[in-house]
Formats: C-alpha cells, sequence, structure tokens
C-alpha cells in the first residue's frame, strides 16, 4: 500500500501513545514494536487520523501547513510499515 | 530530531520507563556462579501479592507498556500467574526471564494461550559441560525440557537468553542455530560484575581478544540479535552496532528488586544506587519522577579521565556498574575498554577495596564431613 494525501488511515487499535518531551512513544502490543515519534505535530496527526476522511483533512486540521504536507506522508509511509497505523475500512 | 539528539533526550530521562526491571523473588531453585542479584533465599520482606499489584496499577498510569520480569526465579512465587494475568489484563505485556525449571507441558500450555507474553529462557552453553559450569549440573537439560515443551504448546517465538562468558563467545554462532531451530530469537548479555559475578567475573568475562570476536559477530548477525544495552562499550571498536547506545541507567531504564527496592540498574544492587522504595510515600512514581538519584543521573555526566579519548563518544565511557563493582572510579574507563584502559584501572585497584554487592541471598552451604555438619 502507498501513503498519499489521499490515504485512509487510523492508529492500529494494538498501539498505545505515550507523551514524552521530545513528543511521543508508540508501542505496538502485537509486534512489540517502541517507535519514537520525534515532534508533537507527529503525535497529533497520528492521534487524530480516525477522526478524519483521509490523510490531506487530517493534516488540515492539525494546522500542517502544504509545504510540509510531504514530509508528513513519508513519516506516516514509515508508521505505516511498523504497523504503527494502518488503512482504515470503512464501513457504512 | 537526528538520532543523536534523540540519545540526547533520553539520557535527560523519559516520563515512564521503557526497561523496567522487576525481579519478583531472590527465590531461586539455582545458585549461578554470576547471578547479579545473589539469588537463593526467599526474603521474608518480599512484596506481597496485594503490594505487587498496587505497583502494576501505578506503572499502568505511567503508561509503562511492558515489563520484565526475573528473579531469582519469578515462576517460584506461588501468585506467579495471578500477577502475569493482572499485569497483562492491566495492557503492561510481560516479559520473563526463567531458567525453565517449572515450565512443563501443562505450564507451557497455559502460557501459550497468553497475550502479549514473552518467555526468555536462560542458557549460557550451547551443550551441558559448558552451560551446567556457570548454572549448575542439570541446568542445560531443564532449560532444553523447557523449550520443548513451550515449542510442543506451540507457544512462537520464544527467547534463548545467554551471558557472554570466556568459555561461550565460540558458540556465538550454534546458540543462533539452536535458537533457529525452535525459531526462538537469541538474546545475548554482558556479563556483569554484580551480585555473585562480583567474585567470578574476573576469571569469567570475554578476553580483549574475544571482544573483538563479540563485535565482529554482532556487526554481521546484530539486526536479528537482542542485546539490550549491553554492548555499547564495544562501539570503540569503528561503527556502532545495533541497539540502544547508551547506559540508560535511571533515564530509561530501572530495577524495582523483590522487596521494593528501586535501583538505577538491574545491574547496581548497592546503596548507592538505590533511589527510594515503592513503598515510601508517592510509590514507584515519585521514585522515578523525584529521587535525587535519577535526577542526577539525567544531568550531564563528566568524562573524567576518559575525556581526551577520541572513542569517548562511542563508548561513553562504558557501563557504571562494571566500573563500580571492579572498584574503578565511575568517570574511569570501563574494565572491558576495547583501547585496554580497563586493564591498567583495573591493576592499580587496592585488593579488596572494590563496593560489595549489598545483599546475598545465596542459600547457605551444608558441608558434611565424617558425621559432622558444617553449616556457614
Amino acid at each position: 500500500m502507498t501513503i498519499d494525501l489521499d490515504s485512509v488511515l487510523e492508529l492500529h487499535p494494538q498501539v498505545a501513545v505515550r507523551p514524552e518531551p521530545f513528543g511521543a512513544l508508540a508501542y505496538h502490543y502485537g509486534n512489540r514494536r517502541l517507535i519514537f515519534l520525534k515532534h508533537p505535530d507527529v503525535v497529533r496527526v497520528v492521534q487524530r487520523l480516525a477522526e478524519h476522511s483521509d490523510v490531506a483533512a487530517t493534516l488540515g486540521a492539525c494546522g500542517i501547513t502544504p509545504d510540509r504536507h510531504d514530509s508528513f506522508v513519508a513519516a506516516l509511509a514509515s508508521l505505516q510499515k511498523s504497523e504503527i497505523v494502518r488503512e482504515r475500512i470503512v464501513t457504512c | 530530531m537526528s538520532a543523536s539528539s534523540l540519545v540526547d533526550q533520553m539520557k535527560r530521562g523519559l516520563d515512564a520507563p521503557i526497561c523496567l526491571t522487576w525481579e519478583l523473588t531472590y527465590a531461586c531453585n539455582l545458585q549461578c556462579v554470576h547471578c547479579l542479584s545473589s539469588s537463593g533465599q526467599r526474603d521474608e520482606r518480599e512484596l506481597s501479592t496485594l503490594e505487587a499489584k498496587r505497583v502494576l496499577d501505578e506503572l499502568r498510569d505511567l503508561q509503562v507498556f511492558y515489563i520484565n520480569i526475573g528473579g531469582g526465579e519469578p515462576m517460584v512465587r506461588r501468585d506467579f500467574f495471578e500477577l502475569l494475568e493482572y499485569s497483562v489484563g492491566n495492557g503492561i505485556g510481560v516479559k520473563f526471564s526463567t531458567n525453565g525449571a517449572f515450565i512443563d507441558a501443562e505450564k507451557a500450555r497455559r502460557l501459550a494461550a497468553m497475550d502479549y507474553l514473552d518467555i526468555q529462557i536462560s542458557l549460557d552453553g550451547v551443550d551441558a559441560a559448558t552451560n551446567d559450569a556457570v548454572r549448575g549440573i542439570g541446568s542445560y537439560d531443564t532449560a532444553r525440557r523447557a523449550m520443548d515443551n513451550l515449542a510442543a504448546a506451540n507457544f512462537g517465538p520464544f527467547k534463548i537468553s545467554v551471558v557472554v562468558t570466556r568459555h561461550n563467545v565460540s558458540q556465538l554462532d550454534r546458540f543462533k542455530a539452536l535458537a533457529d531451530s525452535y525459531g526462538a530469537q537469541l538474546r545475548i548479555t554482558r556479563l556483569r560484575p554484580s551480585g555473585r559475578g562480583a567474585d567470578t567475573w574476573h576469571e569469567l568475562h570475554p578476553t580483549n581478544g574475544q571482544q573483538r570476536q563479540i563485535y565482529d559477530w554482532l556487526m554481521e548477525h546484530g539486526e536479528n540479535v537482542l542485546t539490550g544495552d549491553s554492548f555499547f562499550h564495544l562501539n570503540a571498536f569503528g561503527e556502532s552496532l545495533p541497539g540502544l547506545n547508551m547506559c540508560g541507567a535511571g533515564r530509561v531504564v530501572c530495577l524495582i528488586d523483590p522487596v521494593g527496592d528501586v535501583y538505577a540498574c538491574p545491574f547496581v544492587i548497592h546503596d548507592e544506587f538505590k533511589a527510594g522504595n515503592v513503598r515510601d510515600e508517592g510509590g514507584f512514581s515519585r521514585v522515578w519522577k523525584q529521587s535525587d538519584l535519577f535526577r542526577s543521573l539525567r544531568e550531564p555526566q563528566s568524562a573524567g579521565a576518559c575525556a581526551s579519548c577520541g572513542s569517548y563518544d562511542a563508548c561513553q565511557g562504558g557501563c557504571m556498574a562494571a566500573k563500580f563493582f571492579t572498584g574503578i572510579p565511575l568517570d574511569g574507563p570501563d574494565p572491558e575498554c576495547v583501547g585496554g584502559d580497563g586493564e591498567h584501572a583495573l591493576s592499580v585497584v587496592q585488593p579488596g577495596s572494590a563496593p560489595k554487592p549489598a545483599m546475598d541471598h545465596t542459600k547457605p552451604v551444608t558441608l558434611t564431613r565424617k558425621n559432622t555438619v558444617v553449616a556457614r
């Protein structure tokens, strides 16, 4: 799966996010991975993915300016690889 | 944020530990010669089931993701499964270390049915002769039987945990092959001169040549082998090894011992590194967040005698516990400094001046000689 601004994502349900001075730690209880979220903006975006229709809407709602969108898409792609975020199945 | 500034952040301490070891009991069926907690006999001040659960409540509130349970042999506690289930039920994953003596077929099935549980079986040799010389007669067969039982119960990838000594460095490939044969993961850690290890370290710790062997082996296989923060002192050989390349004591790591004392790391059971007790007012949280000791460990540390060495950024002066229990000043070189400074530092330590481990729960040895029983 390729992540872009249209991707529909959510925080993986087996992941816990713990705030830390530098951002947060994310721990996946399933694959036991511990990931450092190194910026408070990344933490906010990750936690609010499920509230919005897609990545672009989440970034907009979190006040991430368009010049930073590419780096956030890259960060989300890497977090999707570690299964910290995953594709959200939208059901009606 | 770059990797180095993340390490700097971690050195200033986290809001809660990410690697918390909790030794549930000093009781143990074995008497390993390098036991870092000098375990053997139960301490009567051991935390009760209720007290242990209150600590788990605190860890849940602090959002500690998982704990590393050890001992002694944690499975000798009658409430072992109760505490395990309470922890996991509160969202705190458990990794526990055991010698395997109590993992029979039935217990293996019970463990296999639990989520968020990792098991580390200790093994210090790929054959009984090497292992039993350190861990005691019969302990190799015991550990292998536990591994067989876990495999038969489809536990999944358990871990085989090896303390690297002079006598098993040459077996690293065979440890890996053994782990692979079970679909298990290999974990190798550094021998520390802590607990009973203080008395055996000088004979057991890897030689300088073997340090290089460990480094080269980890450079080749390290991505798939767990090491914790064991081997960052070897980074002075060159490129950094995978793993946590800093001393996490009091910053991201700590130990809760069986009587509730909180130490900076599992290898420094000594008053000098005791930050408080979970029974104190404010509990574990207060110790973690406010103790003078942990606060001072989160301050920038002096490079001391190593300041002028070009490798200091790589090795960070090595392991605090290894220095302390061999009598080397904390701002001196690691006793296993790969540049050779450790050997010199050891040579000027006054015999008998190294600090002694704080507690000894070793079982008394009973010698029988001609109808006379001498207990010491």
